[in-house]
């Protein structure tokens, strides 16, 4: 191919060995109601040609501030109230979006966060790529052939079809390799990856991060990945950097960074990324478990779906086949696969949502298969749901205490002086202040919304509560305070977990069994220690292999210094 | 896509077979003596007529046959766009309609042009202008036209560009010149309509993360705004297109009626006033099937601008 044509893959002339970019004392603020409030702070950042860098930190650290700030996309809101940002040696500090322009695309590319909201969805894919190769001055007939190749270089298959195809026709991953062969279209200097893969499932968070690492590689192009994973940054990046409420806190190579962390901050992130806090391993928190009572048992559960018609394509797809899984009391089963693996599909039938095709569902050994929705109603005080998103489980009008009770008034449980008892009793074993019962979901941050949703969950003591990835949707640090939550519960109340997640580090945390699902089927399934720690089958493997955080796991585990001298900072989140 | 089309069409059908019948039911069965009424409007004195001279008159007009078989009788002549004899004026409601009809078609075309030019104009220029004042000016403007009532607007313009600057004609159906004043009193109010949805929905889409995939490739605000804004922005705004142009119709009503104009507006005002039920019946049915028409466009451009919709119907 063309790729030695490229003018970003001679990066040799000695003009390149200045920095790309170079952020000196810069600070952003954004103006609200007549205040500025500051999002980031006297941050000084360069980045060398060839050099991956990563800035980690929590949401409100101000690593998409900065982000934003190099390629000149901040709000309108937003303001530069000091410093300067130079990019590829021009000053570009407070610049207008017609010089600002002339950078991106061409200088710096951008993969975004979310994938499935990133491409315009009423575009062919060819065209919303064809727009940055244009950019380059690619002579007319010759941009189809680069936009082929620009796909093909982000490791999309079929990428003549691709090219013709909208965004609606293609999964997550694709449209993030889509997202990436946007970004390389422009054959730019420095790509800036804004989590760029917090959206996806581990397996294929890892295949993009490897594709974009060899990208950048082949290229010598610059890599800036923003991540809230500091297991992501360290295994990708040249250099860490830490960012806290605004302000760099520590930077250094990754090893230094997760060997030697010099600030409690840091610490913190290392103990909060599940694969990072046990030496870079994938540790089962229970490896002792005892025999208990089944709860919920599905027994051989298959379900077909039927297909809209396609000329000549299948009339059924088969989400579930003979599937079987039990869940004891007291204890979790981690149920774990990508999507598509028909996780989602599984608990819709647990729960009585969808009637499979074949097999038998029991609840407390009674058969609950063919119950109605009248039968199942009162069956529905005995297990209750947590959703993945606590953005949208929550309805925005209701109040704290007024979403806790709503299970309660709904199965007209207690009076109004014994439902406001539960609620301030909920609150405290979720470890929320009394005081946020009066508040709106808006008023809260992610956590605490989950922290909501599972008081309600508790509120008429299930003994059952069906996780729905609980905590994919969170920081890394505000994922730990909740999985350590839901431990607590289980310990106190007795409850049983069905925990459903795409990655092994997280239920390795959490679960007694372990139940690997691939295509509707379980590959594997056994006591959480055999399946995490002796994975009899490939797919087990290559599941644990895709936990990040493991590039330093050696060093890691003949160092436990690090990891002794963990201050657990209490109180510090949220 | 045929499957959808076909489909779509079918659905088009039943509707204004709906509407012939809804409209034969109010005007035919629900008053208490049809004949009378009819017989009245026709300028017939029905207490001097002999009960001979009324049975010739009835079989005149078809009114002696029973209440079903006179539907399937006008239903099939409907069918061929035969609708009848006028009650009040000796002419076929066929002649009448072709007659007024092109003046009130060429007025609501040129009418929905100015809503679709200020509309779009007013919106796009209200999202993508940068000059604050000028921005907040276009926002707002939107506001003042819709509260305008459309007579007041339809004088206002008269008194303005006919009497004091002599410009325009004020009245009459003879030429273009007569039909600019009346075609902005018509379009104006929903003009101003659609600039205030599309302004939002375009405020909006602005927001939209794929902007920010767009910004970053380093596009201009003005290939951003047409290429991948609008195109997704005006998604809702077609909707609200498809109820316009059936406004624009019913309010061709009232700027005839202003404007002293000749035309199918003029005539239902008249039919309604004299109950003269062949004609209102055919105008109804031309109402309906303009409306069942451009919703059908809609729905077709709807499915043209956004992939998804188009995988939907087929799917279903």
């Amino acid at each position: 191919m063309s790729t030695e044509a490229a003018p970003l893959d001679g990066p040799v002339t000695p003009a390149d060995t200045s920095p790309i970019v170079e952020l000196a004392g810069l600070s952003v603020g954004y103006h609200q109601r007549g205040r500025t409030t500051l999002a980031v702070e006297e941050v000084d950042l360069a980045i060398a040609p060839g050099e991956t860098v990563a800035v980690v930190g929590e949401s409100g650290s101000g690593k998409t501030t900065t982000a934003n700030a190099i390629l000149g996309l901040l709000p309108s809101s937003g303001v530069i109230t000091a410093g300067r940002i130079r990019i590829a040696g021009t000053d570009v500090t407070g610049a207008p979006d017609r010089v600002l322009r002339t950078f991106r695309g061409n200088v710096i590319g951008l993969v975004p966060q979310d994938p499935m909201v990133g491409l315009n969805p009423t575009m062919r894919i060819g065209g919303q790529i064809a727009e940055v190769v244009r950019r380059r001055g690619v002579d007319k007939r010759l941009v189809g052939a680069e936009v082929i190749e620009a796909l093909e270089r982000a490791g999309v298959d079929q990428p003549a079809v691709r090219a013709r195809q909208y965004p609606n026709a293609l999964s997550g991953g694709l449209r993030q390799r889509v997202l990436i062969a946007i970004a390389i279209a422009g054959h730019p200097r420095l790509i800036v990856a804004d989590e760029p893969t917090s959206a996806l499932d581990v397996t294929v968070q890892r295949r993009i991060l490897d594709h974009l690492g060899g990208l950048v590689a082949e290229t010598g192009a610059s890599l800036l990945i923003i991540t809230h994973d500091l297991g992501v940054a360290a295994d990708r990046a040249d250099r860490v950097v830490v960012m806290q409420r605004g302000r760099i806190v520590e930077q250094g190579e990754p090893a230094a960074i997760l060997l030697r962390p010099r600030e409690p901050y840091t610490r913190h992130l290392i103990a909060a990324a599940p694969a990072l806090s046990h030496a870079g391993g994938v540790v089962p928190h229970f490896t002792d478990v005892t025999p208990a009572p089944e709860v919920l048992r599905l027994d051989g559960i298959g379900k077909d779906f039927r297909l809209p018609r396609t000329a000549g394509g299948e009339r059924t797809f088969r989400a579930l086949d003979d599937v079987t899984l039990s869940v004891r009391a007291g204890q979790t089963l981690g149920l774990v696969g990508e999507s598509g693996s028909g996780k989602t599909t599984a608990l819709r039938i647990a729960m009585g949502l969808e009637k499979p095709t074949q097999g038998r569902v029991h609840l407390d050994g009674v058969d609950i298969t063919d119950a109605g929705w009248s039968q199942l109603r009162p069956l529905r005080r005995r297990f209750q749901l947590v959703h993945q998103n606590p953005y949208s489980s929550l309805d925005p009008r209701f109040t704290v205490a007024q979403t806790i009770a709503e299970p309660l008034v709904s199965f007209r449980v207690g009076d109004r002086a014994s439902r406001a008892a539960r609620v301030r009793e909920l609150l405290d074993q979720v470890a929320l202040p009394a005081a946020f019962a009066d508040r709106k979901p808006a008023e809260l941050s992610g956590g605490q919304r989950q922290r909501v949703a599972i008081a309600r969950a508790l509120a008429l003591e299930p003994e059952l509560v069906f996780l729905d990835e609980p905590v994919s949707a969170l920081d890394v640090s505000v994922q730990e305070q909740i999985l350590t939550l839901l431990l607590r519960l289980q310990a106190d109340l007795g409850v049983g977990y069905l925990f459903i997640s795409h990655d092994l580090a997280v239920v390795a945390q959490l679960a007694h069994h372990v139940a690997v699902l691939r295509g509707g089927r379980i590959v594997e399934s056994g006591p959480a220690e055999t399946i995490l720690t002796a994975p009899a089958e490939e797919h087990t493997r290559e599941l644990l292999g895709a936990v990040p955080g493991q590039r330093f796991a050696a060093e890691l585990a003949a160092a436990p210094a690090a990891a002794s001298h963990q201050t657990r900072q209490k109180g510090s989140g949220r | 896509m045929p499957r959808y089309l076909a489909g779509r069409v079918a659905q088009a059908l039943l509707v204004l077979w709906a509407a012939y019948t809804v409209t034969f039911i109010i005007l035919n069965v629900l008053p208490s003596d049809p004949i009378t009424l009819q017989l009245s409007a026709g300028g017939a004195d029905v207490s001097q007529l002999t009960p001979a001279q009324l049975h010739d008159l009835k079989a005149h007009y078809g009114l002696d046959d029973p209440i079903v078989v006179q539907y399937f009788h006008h239903l099939w002549r409907a069918l061929h766009f035969d609708f009848g004899m006028s009650l009040t004026q000796n002419v076929s409601v066929g002649s009448l309609i072709t007659d007024k009809l092109p003046s009130t078609i060429a007025l609501t075309a040129v009418a929905i042009g100015v809503v679709l030019v200020l509309g779009l104009g007013i919106a796009f220029l209200a999202t993508y202008v940068q000059w604050r004042p000028a921005r907040v000016l276009l926002a707002r403007l939107p506001a003042v036209g819709v509260s305008l009532p459309q007579f007041f607007v339809g004088l206002l313009l008269i008194q303005v560009f006919s009497f004091s600057l002599t410009w325009l004609p004020a009245t009459g159906t003879h030429g273009w010149r007569s039909l600019v004043l009346p075609a902005i009193t018509l379009g104006l109010p929903p003009s101003a309509m659609l600039a205030q949805l599309l302004t939002r929905s375009l405020n909006d889409t602005w927001r939209e993360p794929y902007i920010t995939t767009a910004r970053a490739k380093g596009l201009s605000r003005w290939t951003i705004q047409v290429r991948h804004a609008l195109r997704n922005a005006s998604l809702p705004a077609l909707t609200l297109l498809g109820v316009l142009v059936g406004y624009t119709v019913v309010n061709a009503v009232v700027v005839e009626t202003v404007f002293s104009r000749n035309g199918i507006g003029q005539l239902a005002q008249q039919a309604v006033l004299g109950q003269d039920v062949p004609v209102v019946q055919a105008i109804v049915l031309i109402a309906a099937a303009l409306f069942v028409v451009v919703n059908l466009l809609v729905d077709l451009l709807y499915s043209l601008l956004d992939p998804r919709v188009a995988r939907a119907g087929r799917a279903a």
